[in-house]
């Protein structure tokens, strides 16, 4: 029979060439209908509530990409007459997207790393609001130092912040063995009675609310529009650690590590890696990953920080990283879609009378036809290609 | 004579594959039906189908003579068929009793599980067919002869009159081996009718009223064991003359390429299991350690490589001892390790085949330079590696999970032999291999010795041993028995010493 026969060298490469591209699509395709599929149910639930789905996923999509008719409009006039105020208007929505989507960047990253190497971090709430904190801290605290030496010092101090957070848990499971899933929720709420102390206390700018000084100007991430665009250069520096953490997972010995103890710890203690070090390592730097969301979330938009911060973007991370297949593009694309569903509901919710809560809904379903994809797959007919690869070598004998 | 099961033109197909074609098998009453060949022949997708598991695209299924259709393992059982799996199907933290009535559970009163019920069938079918088993005993204290025996009183409780067991020896010590044959003999005496799927001739041969081989998906010939031998038989598996007998030449032992003094050992849960060993291992010679598994031979090779930290006593390896130190440093002072569970330590699944050749160099040149990987590398690699050793894949980058348990082991040892070693530790290193690739990794451990590397092998097949070893070291409760030129041994001494009775004691002690 011709499987027993090697296939020729240009054969497998094209094999190979064929079977990365068709990996990718199986990849991409299962995310794309589970989203296709909640949009459905969602439209289905708004239907039932009495309203107009078109009018609302009309207003879901102007609110996340803004109107095309409006963005011609604003394009018009700015070449006519060089006013922005229009054209402003049109993107805004676009930007406001991307900025929605930075910190979910950020915190899917962290929680994607953590799952390469077999780590739940669920602490990624936490370590966000510390992140936030200290950011805040060198931001506001230090005072005449030049742009270009405040601002990367304070988001180290975020990411700093965030490590040490996420190192604590690791260090305990490798120490002691206690489970990162307990500990990093117990950090959750350590760092959230935290930071109430310290807006309430030390942190607290003056007046009434618990809220932190405004960070100085030379700390703030810059922003590359004139107000109300609050699009920062937080987004690009979300962009860069996406690729940041793709080097080091796939290019490095680092990364070959880490992926190793999250496959397989025996084998990886058979090959000689120090599992523990991993343990901490990537605690540690899913920790800085979330320090940096709740970063550029200081930074780049808000400039203080106050109690209810967060609006649970570590919690959302979980899924991203879930949606993203733990992949740092994976994430990047769920992090967009989040963003921009979170920036459109709003519109949704102020033109077309829908709550804000239908998103929460279709975020859920799309999360549960990513954690069980046989749903998705029943739905639509798609054949498992895991069990095609299991029978692909079936015939190879010996 | 009437057939109990007959299989009429089963075929079944995969994408790109043609797992079986138009397969023909007949099993008749009260008697055993070999079916024999090489992992990847078909078996075990037959009995799958056979099992309600998956859908043949062709073909009938006969049960006493009328077609049935079977399309679940529910179908199978009411229709008398039972399965025991290559890899038992048991919960370790359940007793028996649950173990047996998981799924079929029956009820006092319609909500209280009647646990007394079922251990008292438990009871009587152990009695009936001598499958002596303790219902209240937990799986996980069980040694694995006995966990076989609660999967076929699975089976058995169900009421199955043909029962399927698919490898079942492959995890099975010689003595537990024996142990199933008689349980097997009185199954058929009590009327039952076994097919039994292996790829070990010398137990077909022994056991079996009817063999049928099967190759590449078809029914290469049925034969009867009378007329078959080894050699017969692993012609028709195989598809050309395999030597089933190890060439080798004369040792030429050299320098000691590791000692060890004195040894002890404690296994995770603190339990001293290796209890003062002491041996050598010469450069140019297979030191073969033979004794029925869980004698503490898993648990010295841990410790040897680095995987269990070393109670008491002294290591050396090429005259340097060796002490409080990691599986890395010993990897990087010449030693290779065949590991025993190939896909627990020695393999990540997931992981592609080039990721897997370079498993433990990865942070070594030309692998990586700094911290980049050198993927180019990597592949080339793992390209020759491949067609050195004969790996059957389709391309490098396919998972290790995909391949078969041959070619996973072949992965393994092309890795160990490709770095440049001294001593190889080889556990297990057959272990549910088909006759094929063990020839061929028999072939390339002989080779390694001849090059001057010191083998420490370590198994619980006796014929491996006595195949590949200059000196038998015999294990028993953690201590090494005595250690004996292997040209001289015979296997009946080398039995008493495995079961811990010296051969001039033994007059005396029976």
């Amino acid at each position: 029979m011709s499987e027993t026969a090697l296939p020729n060298p240009t054969q497998s490469k094209k094999d190979e060439k064929n079977s990365r591209s068709s990996d990718i699509r199986q990849a991409l395709l299962i995310p794309s209908l589970a989203v296709l599929t909640g949009l459905i149910i969602g439209a289905i639930v708004i239907a039932i509530s009495g309203a107009n789905v078109f009018t609302a996923y009309g207003a879901l999509f102007t609110g996340s990409f803004g109107s095309p008719i409006e963005l011609v409009a604003g394009l018009r006039i700015f070449f006519s007459t060089g006013d922005t105020a229009s054209l402003v208007k049109a993107i805004y929505p676009f930007t406001e997207s991307l900025v929605t989507a930075t910190p979910y960047i950020f915190a899917g990253l962290s929680v994607a790393l953590g799952f390469r190497c077999g780590l739940f971090n669920i602490g990624a709430e936490g370590q966000f609001f510390i992140g936030a904190l200290c950011s805040a801290f060198v931001g506001y605290s230090i005072t005449g130092l030049p742009a270009y030496i405040h601002l990367p010092l304070a988001l180290l101090g975020g990411a700093a912040g965030g490590a040490v957070w996420g190192m604590i848990p690791g260090y305990l499971k490798a120490r002691f063995g206690a489970h990162e899933v307990v500990n990093t929720i117990m950090m959750n709420w350590i760092a959230f009675r935290l930071s109430d102390w310290l807006l309430n206390g030390p942190m607290k700018a003056s007046g009434f609310r618990p809220v932190t000084p405004n960070v100085q100007p030379t700390a703030e991430l810059p922003r590359f529009f004139a107000d109300p665009l609050r699009f920062n250069w937080g987004f690009v520096l979300a962009l860069v650690m996406a690729y940041v953490v793709y080097w080091l997972l796939f290019k490095t010995t680092i990364g070959f590590e880490i992926r190793s103890v999250g496959a397989n710890p025996d084998a990886s203690k058979y090959a000689g890696m120090n599992i523990i070090k991993n343990f901490v390592l990537v605690m540690a730097l899913a920790g800085g990953l979330a320090g940096l969301a709740g970063s550029s979330q200081v930074l780049g938009v808000d400039h203080w920080v106050g109690q209810g911060f967060s609006a649970g973007y570590g919690f959302d991370a979980i899924a991203l990283a879930l949606l993203g297949k733990s992949h740092p593009f994976g994430v990047v694309l769920a992090a967009l879609l989040f963003g921009f569903l979170r920036s459109g509901a709003t519109d949704m919710q102020s033109m077309a009378g829908i709550p804000i809560d239908i998103i929460s809904i279709i975020q859920g379903l799309v999360i549960i036809f990513i954690a069980a994809p046989d749903i998705i797959r029943w739905l639509y007919r798609i054949r498992s290609l895991k069990v095609e690869n299991t029978v692909l070598t079936r015939g190879w004998g010996k | 004579m009437t057939n109990v099961l007959e299989l009429r033109g089963i075929t079944k197909r995969f994408p790109g594959v043609l797992a079986n074609d138009k397969i023909d098998i007949t099993l008749r009453e009260g008697k055993i039906l070999a079916l024999l060949g090489e992992n990847g022949a078909g078996k075990t997708t037959l009995m799958n189908i056979l099992y309600g598991l998956y859908k043949p695209d062709e073909g009938q299924i006969l049960v006493r003579g009328k077609e049935v259709d079977i399309q679940s393992p529910n179908d199978a059982i009411e229709r008398g068929i039972g399965m025991v799996h290559q890899h038992f199907m048991l919960v370790p933290v359940m007793t028996v009793t649950e173990n047996v009535m998981l799924g079929v559970e029956p009820t006092k009163n319609g909500v209280f599980l009647d646990k007394e019920k079922v251990a008292k069938r438990i009871r009587e079918i152990s009695d009936q067919y001598g499958l002596e088993v303790d219902p209240t005993a937990y799986i996980k204290d069980l040694p694995v002869g006995i966990q076989q025996r609660v999967e076929i009183i699975k089976v058995l409780y169900r009421q199955a009159d043909i029962l399927i067991l698919d490898e079942p020896t492959a995890v099975l010590t010689p003595q537990e081996v024996d142990g199933l044959f008689k349980i097997l003999q009185t199954l058929l005496d009590k009327g039952k009718s076994i097919i039994f799927i292996t790829h070990k001739l010398k137990e077909v041969m022994h056991a079996a009223d009817d063999i049928t081989v099967l190759r590449l998906g078809r029914v290469i010939g049925s034969i009867d064991p009378k007329d078959a031998t080894p050699e017969i038989l692993a012609t028709m598996m195989v598809g050309r003359d395999v030597n089933l007998v190890v060439n080798k030449k004369d040792a030429q032992p050299k320098d000691v390429a590791m000692e060890v003094t004195d040894l002890y050992v404690r296994d995770d849960r603190q339990n001293l299991t290796v209890n003062g060993v002491s041996f050598e291992v010469r450069k140019g010679e297979v030191l073969g350690i033979a004794g029925v598994q869980g004698n503490g031979q898993t648990e010295l090779v841990y410790a040897l490589t680095g995987l269990l930290p070393i109670d008491n006593g002294k290591i050396s390896l090429l005259g340097e001892a060796v002490k409080h130190t990691t599986p890395r440093n010993i990897l990087e002072r010449g030693v290779a390790h065949i590991p025993e569970d190939r896909q627990r330590h020695g393999l990540i699944l997931s992981f592609p085949i080039h990721d897997n050749m370079m498993l433990c160099t990865y942070y070594q040149e030309p692998f990586a330079k700094g911290v980049s990987l050198q993927q180019k590398k990597i592949i080339s690699n793992a390209e020759e590696l491949v067609k050195q050793y004969d790996v059957r894949t389709p391309n490098v980058y396919v998972n290790v999970g995909t391949l078969s348990g041959g070619n996973q082991q072949k992965v393994i040892v092309a890795r160990e032999f490709s770095r440049p070693i001294q001593l190889l530790i080889a556990s297990q290193p057959t272990r549910g291999l088909d006759v094929g690739s063990i020839e061929y990794i028999h072939s390339r451990i002989i080779q390694k010795r001849d090059e001057g590397t010191g083998v420490l092998l370590v198994s619980s097949e006796l014929d491996e041993i006595l195949a590949l070893s200059d000196r038998i070291a015999v294990m028993y409760k953690g201590q090494i028995m005595d250690i004996l030129d292997a040209k001289k041994v015979n296997k009946e001494a080398l039995g008493l010493l495995m079961a811990g009775v010296h051969p001039e004691n033994a007059s005396t002690k029976n």
